[in-house]
């Protein structure tokens, strides 16, 4: 398991490995939305905490189907399904990696990003714990659609359409608790919850994710 | 035919939208079920010969 | 008389041939009636009006486009435990007829919602709900159609439903939760059945009654047709390898 993350790890990190794409992916989503709704700093601050979730979501499910693709086409999928270690923790080690390399980055970027959208200064650290809680279960979610859809030749819009709509819970508790920060409030109710939400999908969701690759190896 | 008031557009934009849908999606399985029929009768008479 | 039996295929179909047109003609017999009572024969409602004609058709597809999905998660349970091949045709054949459904309470709600609020859409959490649900109908009948090997699809288009049926009952209640947290006054829904009067639920009943049959006649004829699809399927196989062999 530990050999698996590692190996994920470097191979993310070796040149054309990805990392880094999703990190400038939410930069460039982020600048984007200004252009979209124009220039003024109230209506940005408003809407800052909505935007860097969504942003940070899509980013994150931009290199959601690497997590088997390529282990699928080589050959070694199968390999790891037949090693010693159960294909639960192969899943779990994978996604993990994944959140390594998406998730960390994004939740640190954040707070530039969040200066350019001008958010409220009390808001800050909750961005970050909220993103910091959440990626790990947009990551494992990520790697249950990248496991359905790992047999399909360019799964990958049909990847983010199955994966979307699973999201919408982890976004709505991540965004209220940033935007309940930036209007004052606690923020202790979103977070427990969003931690909740982390914590059974990580504990259930390699369950089903290690099934179905079953079925797709088959 | 009830005097529908200001909801007329409405109750009757619902009533042809749904009974739209509901046709439209009877049609599509009934004519679905038909060429898949028939198909497949062609195939078992070409198994028997 | 077990569902059990049913798991032949040929017996599924020696069945529900007949029954197929009967279905068809009280479900669609039914609606006609309820419709007409509904449309004619109900007076205006106090505070909506004659725009409360809309309930006759918005509750029960809303009611069905729910129920449709569990149908579909009940039929995919099925098929994973037990291998019922024609549960997972099943829940393949209901899952158009639900996304309709849904389509159906999404626009007479739009209807409505104009008519009685002053606006087509409002972000309240069974809206919400329901937009989401649709979404879910799209993912999971992409997934039947990307996949060409028909019992892969079936498994995972299965695990889908079952992982999606989780997420979607925790997004109505995120829904909820979320709505709350942007405007308080979500008094704007209109509960349908706690203040519908007899003379409205009368005819509401015969309307649910109507839309649940049709949705059992479209489901059975739409499953035969997946049955008839598949084994032209295994037929064609089988002849092209007897070809080989010749």
């Amino acid at each position: 398991m530990k050999a698996v993350f590692v190996r994920d790890l470097r191979l993310a990190f070796r040149a054309g490995g990805g990392f880094g794409l999703a990190l400038a992916f939410f930069l460039i989503v982020v600048i984007l939305v200004p252009f979209g709704v124009g220039p003024e700093t109230a209506v940005l601050r408003r809407i800052a905490p909505g935007i860097l979730w969504v942003a940070a979501l899509l980013a994150c499910l931009l290199s959601l189907d690497r997590i088997f693709a390529l282990d699928f086409e080589d050959g070694s999928l199968p390999l790891l399904a037949t090693a010693p270690v159960p294909l639960e923790g192969v899943v779990l080690a994978k996604a993990a990696a994944h959140w390594v390399v998406t998730g960390v980055p994004l939740a640190c970027a954040a707070p530039a990003l969040a200066f350019l959208l001008n958010m409220e200064g009390g808001a800050y650290l909750t961005l970050v714990m909220s993103l910091a809680i959440g990626t790990p279960a947009l990551s494992m979610i990520g790697a249950f659609g990248a496991a359905l859809t790992v047999g399909i030749k360019r799964g990958g819009l049909l990847l983010s359409l199955l994966v979307l709509p699973l999201y919408v819970p982890v976004l709505i508790f991540g965004a209220s608790a940033v935007r309940r920060a930036a209007d004052g409030l606690s923020v202790a109710t979103p977070l427990l919850i969003l931690g909740a939400i982390t914590l059974v999908v990580v504990a259930v969701m390699p369950l089903a994710a290690a099934a179905v690759l079953r079925i797709n190896l088959r | 035919m009830p005097d529908l008031g200001i909801y007329a557009f409405a109750v009757l934009a619902s009533y042809a939208v749904t009974l739209v849908l509901l046709a439209g999606l009877i049609g599509l399985s009934l004519r679905q079920w038909r060429v898949v029929k028939a198909v497949l009768e062609k195939v078992e008479q070409d198994g028997q010969d | 008389m077990s569902i059990w039996e049913y798991a032949n295929p040929k017996k599924f179909t020696a069945t529900v041939t007949p029954i197929i047109p009967w279905a068809f003609g009280i479900g669609l017999g039914l609606l006609v009636v309820g419709l007409i009572w509904g449309f004619f024969f109900t007076p205006a409602e106090n505070r909506q009006g004659e725009s409360v004609k809309i309930i006759y058709l918005h509750v029960p597809s809303a009611f069905l486009a729910i129920n449709a999905w569990v149908m579909m998660l009940v039929a995919s349970l099925i098929w994973v435990i037990r291998r019922h091949h024609v549960s997972a045709l099943a829940a393949k054949a209901a899952a158009p007829v639900g996304m309709v459904m849904t389509v159906i309470a999404l626009a007479t709600g739009a209807l409505w919602g104009q008519a009685t609020w002053g606006t087509w859409w409002v972000w309240d959490p069974r809206l919400t709900s329901f937009l989401i649900l649709f979404l879910f109908y799209l993912g999971y009948l992409a997934l039947w159609e990307a996949i060409p090997d028909p019992d892969t699809a079936a498994d995972l288009t299965a695990i889908m439903c079952i992982v999606g049926s989780v997420f979607a009952f925790l997004s109505r209640y995120a829904a909820i939760y979320w709505a709350q947290g942007l405007h308080q006054d979500a008094s704007l829904s209109l509960d349908a059945e706690e203040n519908v009067s007899d003379v409205f639920w009368q005819p509401l009943v015969l309307c649910l009654v109507a839309f649940g049959v049709l949705f059992v006649a479209l489901v059975l004829l739409r499953t035969r047709t997946e049955i008839a699809k598949r084994r032209t399927l295994a037929l064609q196989a089988r002849q092209r390898r007897a070809e080989v062999r010749v």
